[in-house]
């Protein structure tokens, strides 16, 4: 007898898609964190995919730093004209401009908390009942213990020891007024999925991901992007180096790694030997062992 | 080099109770399988030295949240993810603590297999009891009995079979198919991944092996065709005119383009005339596919409606006699209303009669009870405000699961799986 088996790809693909329809008909608003990386461009994939033909019945939200990279926000546009939804960008200059968001200074700046502010500033302008993320939970130990579907109460903050019981395919997305949820398709999948989807989907993406010369500084071991506004210390010193990006953030907290691999075939049988996790060159996790925890429960995506 | 794309998924769910070695085991797997990262092995080291332990504590590896490190216990299911080269594996690991059995049940209810650890000092415990009945009663189709710390009883053979009868003895009362029992040592490896030199007299399979073999193709219903629809597709577009698809993921059954189904509640039959996937049109589809039907003739179908197959229907009914899991601190009372969810349908209902709890720690059913405190199981019967479509649970756990909402606080207070 033809036994009937989905291999673990399109498992995945299947249950991502179900999350999505089930957003889109148990929320009023949803919305979908769009950052420019890969998770978030195969979320708006695969929501491309649980609506066809129709229009995906969201728009996507960009929280953009000011630090990000020129070829991400590029990406970004083309990517948004080719799916033909709505973009909205809310930025962190503005919530600083405004006053909302105090600027770190110094060599170690980043804006990376101050996106919690202006992304929470997004959600009650626009009265989003459901933000939509890319995030694994593979990727780190705090997301881990993430839910699909994700209680946030009215001050947009986590409470990790005392969430919903998730059972079977039966997702609670009931809140009162002002409080909403973060939703998690991807939760299941993990980095080399996320690659292999890509591989057999031929699905493009930004050019960050594959080797490029670069004008890059050395820190504690981290390969960082140059850019103007970045603050070297005294002996560091910019210089060009092939290298990829493995995650997407912003540039200030976003490591690059010697690579020669500027295909996707290639990046799997890198990411098959390598030995270091991918949020390993990701600064934003290192400032303490419990930093996603932290930002998390306050918020962040 | 070359990665092998088509793989199976393996969910499975490990129950203990405290310091059986459960997160060691599962640091243990992650380790040996080569799925721990330098970056990961570097950060385990620093931990276990200013916990002042001399060798690496692999129990470090899963413990996500800072208060979870700072008491050394675990609250919540942490979700690990590794893969071999056979297959990919998510394990759902449930704290042990007799208060956290709503953990164990939400992550035993979507796992094809539980791993019960049992200290082999100790043999079975009342959480060995608990977990067991629990992994029977959420119809986890394998289980996997390790007995751990097989290195402090000096590897002996007598110690892990008095064990095995003690299980089998209670085991037998259980609804559970297939079991298997492994003698290991998580701390030293002994049959986890690498066979154990110590343990010439065990000639089973080691754990990674039974793992990445134990047949699971047969878990899913692919005879009573379900699709509970979960929304409807409608272009707001010209080109698409009167286009009308029900999307939804297969609970059961296999569907084909040209097949007779039925709509319920209405009743009403037609033909399908498309079945649409992510990758484009197909001719047949199956469990747990997501996709969207399209149908000869205009039928209302809207989310909550159920899509069968005409000379196979569910069963349709107010009354949904159930076990019940209860979840929450408040307790469910008998006249109680809640919220249910089953499938794509969301109904009210009250709690019509409580028939009896479960002790579980001697399998015996308490009578004459009122009311179900948070971990309490047994069996109760709901009257539903609108008809419920659905299977029994042993059928089929897509179709035969539910949830209870409470009204006021909106959070999910019990599980219920329908006789």
């Amino acid at each position: 007898m033809f036994s009937y088996n989905l291999d673990h790809l399109k498992e995945l693909e299947s249950e991502s898609i179900f999350i999505l329809r089930e957003v889109a008909a148990q929320f009023e608003k949803p919305v979908l964190l769009f950052s420019g990386g890969k998770d978030s461009i195969i979320v708006s994939y695969l929501a491309k995919k649980a609506f066809y033909p129709a229009k995906i019945p969201f728009a996507l939200l960009h929280i953009d730093t000011g630090h990000n990279f020129q070829e991400t926000i590029s990406f970004r546009d083309k990517w948004v004209e080719k799916l033909g939804t709505k973009l909205i960008v809310r930025s962190v200059q503005s919530s600083i401009n405004s006053g909302r968001a105090h600027e770190e200074s110094g060599p170690y700046a980043s804006r990376n908390i101050l996106q919690t502010i202006t992304l929470l500033d997004a959600i009650e302008e626009f009265k989003f009942d459901a933000a939509i993320g890319g995030a694994r939970r593979d990727e780190e130990k705090a997301r881990a213990k993430e839910r699909f579907f994700s209680h946030r109460d009215e001050f947009g903050q986590w409470e990790p020891k005392n969430q919903r019981p998730e059972l079977w395919n039966l997702f609670n997305g009931r809140k009162k007024i002002g409080e909403h949820f973060r939703i998690f398709p991807l939760s299941n999948w993990t980095e080399l999925d996320v690659w292999s989807y890509i591989q057999r989907n031929e699905i493009e993406l930004p050019s960050l991901y594959f080797s490029h010369k670069r004008d890059v500084f050395e820190r504690h071991g981290v390969i960082y992007g140059y850019a103007d506004f970045m603050e070297l210390l005294p002996d560091e010193k910019v210089k060009k180096l092939q290298v990829r990006f493995r995650t997407i953030g912003d540039m200030t907290c976003t490591g690059a790694i010697e690579s020669n691999a500027s295909t996707v075939n290639e990046i799997i049988d890198e990411l098959l030997v390598s030995r270091v996790t991918e949020r390993g060159s990701r600064i934003d996790d290192q400032r303490s062992e419990n930093a996603m925890e932290e930002r998390k429960k306050s918020g962040y995506f | 080099m070359s990665i092998k794309t088509e793989k199976e998924l393996l969910r499975f769910t490990t129950c203990g109770s405290v310091d059986d070695g459960k997160s060691t085991l599962i640091g243990r797997l992650l380790l040996d399988t080569k799925n721990i990262f330098d970056d990961q092995l570097l950060a385990l080291q620093s931990s276990s030295e200013r916990k002042g332990l001399d060798e690496i504590d692999l129990s470090l590896l899963t413990d996500g949240l800072k208060a979870e490190r700072e008491q050394g216990i675990t609250i919540d299911v942490a979700y690990r993810y590794f893969s071999t080269p056979k297959r990919e594996f998510i394990i759902a690991d449930t704290p042990g603590h007799i208060q956290y059995t709503k953990n164990m049940v939400t992550g035993a209810s979507s796992a094809n297999l539980a791993l019960i650890l049992i200290d082999a000092r100790k043999g079975m415990v009342e959480q060995t009891h608990r977990h067991s009945f629990i992994a029977g009663l959420l119809g986890i189709p394998h289980m996997v009995v390790c007995i751990n710390k097989m290195d402090l009883v000096g590897y002996d053979q007598s110690v892990y079979e008095k064990i095995v009868d003690e299980f089998r003895m209670f085991s037998s009362r259980l609804d559970v198919q297939d079991i298997q029992f492994i003698p290991i040592s998580a701390k030293l490896g002994d049959n986890v991944v690498n066979r154990s030199v110590q343990m010439p007299w065990y000639e089973g399979s080691t754990l990674m092996f039974h793992l990445e073999h134990v047949h699971i193709s047969g878990d899913l219903n692919h005879v009573d065709c379900r699709l509970p629809v979960q929304y409807v597709i409608r272009p707001q577009d010209d080109a698409y005119h009167d286009y009308r698809a029900y999307a939804g993921r297969i609970a059961g059954g296999v569907f084909r383009k040209g097949d007779k189904v039925m709509v319920l509640p209405s009743g009403f039959t037609s033909t399908i005339k498309t079945i649409n996937a992510p990758e484009g049109e197909i001719k047949e589809a199956f469990a747990p596919m997501s996709i969207s039907l399209l149908l000869d003739d205009e039928i209302d179908i809207s989310r909550g409606d159920m899509i069968v197959r005409e000379n196979n229907s569910p069963q349709n009914s107010q009354d949904i006699d159930i076990m019940l899991c209860w979840l929450n601190e408040k307790k469910l009372q008998e006249g109680g209303r809640y919220i249910v969810k089953h499938t794509s349908r969301e109904v009210r209902c009250i709690v019509k009669e409580i028939l009896y709890k479960i002790d579980i720690s001697h399998l015996r059913r308490i009578e004459n009870e009122t009311s179900f405190g948070v971990n309490d199981i047994g069996r109760v019967v709901l009257r539903t405000t609108q008809p419920l479509f659905f299977d029994s649970y042993r059928r089929n756990r897509n179709t035969g699961s539910l949830i209870l909402i409470d009204e006021g606080t909106n959070e999910t207070v019990g599980a219920g799986m329908i006789v």
